[in-house]
């Protein structure tokens, strides 16, 4: 189901047990309204095991202490830690290098990073930046507000009603003043799963850079950076099983290097006069101030937890929750699944026939499942599919069928109540 | 009625529920009865922002007094506007500004006040609040 996009690479060594699995996530075993929590909010964020937790605690109760200038041991012990994240994230992506991974806030700071560095010192007057209808605000305001500052065109690769983007109608729209193309990997409102490589190539041979917005992707599918060819690919910790407020950019050395800095400080800097600042080599030179080291440590940890499970793992749950999860509320008379491209994650938005989703999402609340109801943060989406807002259930390798048939029964409750 | 009488009579109306499902059937019920705003009123210049589901509202001053009306998309929200016209109409601006708005807390309904992005609760009661208050303004300087 990942394509090309995702070649498969096997790494478990233990067979894994759904319950053994479970019991890594304490939260799965609370309650809510007095009922066990079904947790189907993952593509809003995921849980977190106790592996990153226990990361996260573990550096300020034994370790704490700021990154890169130290010449004590807990600093360097820190910075070893912190460095090692770095790492991991390279070896995951497969970058090329480790120092094409920078640290960020999360995917939203990344995206507005390539905006005010590449996107201020690349776009001009006339040029033209491509995002798609299937974007998330933050992979789309950053892009047209750059184009409102330029005076450049932002142009919208339109979609089939089924949610798949329009690669014809994106072929046509390439030309000579095309200067970057802006895409998410996986719609967070639909779960399509966008054909990055493809478009990347194409951009590419329109001379036109490429930044994907892989929010979305980390957690459901290997994702090799070299081989998409992609220039930039944001992401967020917390979407992939580690903490929030830690995420990164992984850039290509050569645009990397040719960007200006995007914050000024401290870190960031080589040597500094009055008169003048040469900055830091890469990645510090996109890294000012003191890093969030604690939750790079937590994040480290979910990469590592990720690729102890193995993709294998993950794929085959979250493909069976998807095909069960759709097949079983495709079953409720009256109900449209909205968003039905043949390559999908495990994301499923739906609506009952008149009924408003939010006194669905209040209903279905009362049963103790978390899934989303609304816009989803892509506005512009819903109006091009003629719709308020969906409820979303966005499955994870830890949920079950069981729960699915929790959510169905809340739903046909909700039919009940509103019909 | 005053405000404060109808706040009363909802908070003991809502002690009988024993659980959820019983208050949103209330809710439901209550949405049925709800004072529609006229066609020509359901515009944008009209809708509350903050909320989940799209909710017109628009005042009337009749006799020194404001009726509400209004529509939702949502038949929760239709019940729980419907709830708030119920406390407020047919009240003096004054008294609508000058009334306690916290009861909403003791009737369980706590969660859909808190201002975050999904829950409009608060900017229904801050919209009426509002229309009072202009009111209240017209109605002073025309006296003066």
């Amino acid at each position: 189901m990942f394509s090309d996009t995702f070649p498969l690479k096997i790494n478990t060594i233990v067979p894994l047990n759904i319950d053994t699995v479970r019991s890594d996530f304490p939260i799965l075993s609370s309650e809510i309204h007095g009922k066990p929590l079904i947790y189907f909010d993952n593509a809003a964020t995921t849980q977190k095991p106790q592996q990153v937790i226990d990361a996260i605690s573990d550096y300020y109760l034994h370790h704490n202490s700021n990154v890169h200038r130290g010449v004590h041991k807990l600093s360097r012990q820190a910075t070893i830690s912190f460095e090692e994240t770095r790492k991991k994230l390279a070896a995951f992506l497969n970058a090329a290098h480790d120092h094409e991974i920078i640290f960020t806030r999360g995917t939203t700071e990344a995206i507005n990073l390539v905006a005010y560095t590449f996107g201020e010192s690349t776009i001009r007057e006339g040029d033209e930046v491509i995002v798609s209808s299937l974007e998330h605000h933050s992979n789309l305001v950053p892009w047209q507000q750059l184009c409102i500052r330029k005076n450049a065109h932002l142009r919208v690769i339109p979609i089939f009603d089924n949610g798949e983007l329009d690669m014809e109608a994106y072929t046509a729209m390439l030309n000579e003043r095309t200067r970057l193309v802006a895409v998410n990997h996986i719609s967070n409102s639909l779960g399509t799963i966008n054909p990055v490589k493809e478009i990347t190539r194409m951009a590419h041979e329109h001379g036109a850079a490429v930044i994907i917005d892989g929010a979305q992707a980390l957690s459901h599918g290997p994702v090799d950076v070299q081989d998409i060819d992609c220039d930039f690919y944001a992401f967020s910790a917390h979407k992939m099983y580690g903490p929030m407020g830690i995420g990164g950019l992984y850039g290509k050395e050569s645009r990397l290097e040719n960007m200006p800095p995007f914050h000024y400080g401290g870190e960031m800097i080589e040597t500094v006069s009055f008169e003048k600042t040469v900055f830091n080599k890469l990645p510090y030179k996109f890294e000012a101030g003191t890093p969030n080291v604690a939750d790079a440590i937590g994040f480290g940890a979910a990469v590592d937890y990720i690729s102890r499970l193995g993709w294998e793992f993950i794929r085959e749950q979250e493909s069976k929750l998807l095909n069960y999860g759709t097949q079983q509320l495709s079953a409720i008379e009256g109900l449209k699944i909205i968003g039905t491209a043949p390559h999908k994650a495990s994301i499923v938005s739906f609506l009952p026939a008149n009924i408003h989703f939010y006194d669905a999402g209040m209903v279905i609340d009362q049963y103790s499942i978390a899934v989303r109801t609304g816009n989803h943060c892509t506005q512009p989406l819903m109006a091009r599919l003629g719709i308020q807002g969906t409820i979303r259930a966005s499955f994870s390798f830890y949920n079950t069928t069981a729960e699915i048939d929790k959510l169905v029964e809340a739903v046909l409750k909700v039919k009940e109540l509103f019909a | 009625m005053t405000i404060k009488e109808t706040i009363d009579q909802i908070v003991s109306e809502f002690g009988y529920f024993d659980d959820w499902m019983d208050k949103y059937n209330y809710l439901i019920e209550m949405g049925k009865s709800l004072p529609m705003i006229e066609e020509k009123y359901k515009v944008d210049s009209n809708l509350i922002t903050g909320c989940q589901s799209r909710v017109w509202l628009h005042a009337d001053l009749e006799d020194g007094r404001i009726f509400f009306t209004a529509d939702s998309d949502a038949v929760i929200t239709k019940g729980i506007v419907n709830l708030l016209i119920r406390v407020f109409s047919g009240h003096t601006p004054q008294e609508i500004v000058e009334a306690h708005t916290d009861f909403l807390d003791s009737i369980g309904l706590k969660e859909h006040l808190s201002p975050t992005r999904s829950n409009g609760l608060l900017s229904m009661m801050k919209q009426m609040k509002l229309y009072a208050l202009a009111y209240k303004t017209k109605l002073e300087s025309d006296a003066s």
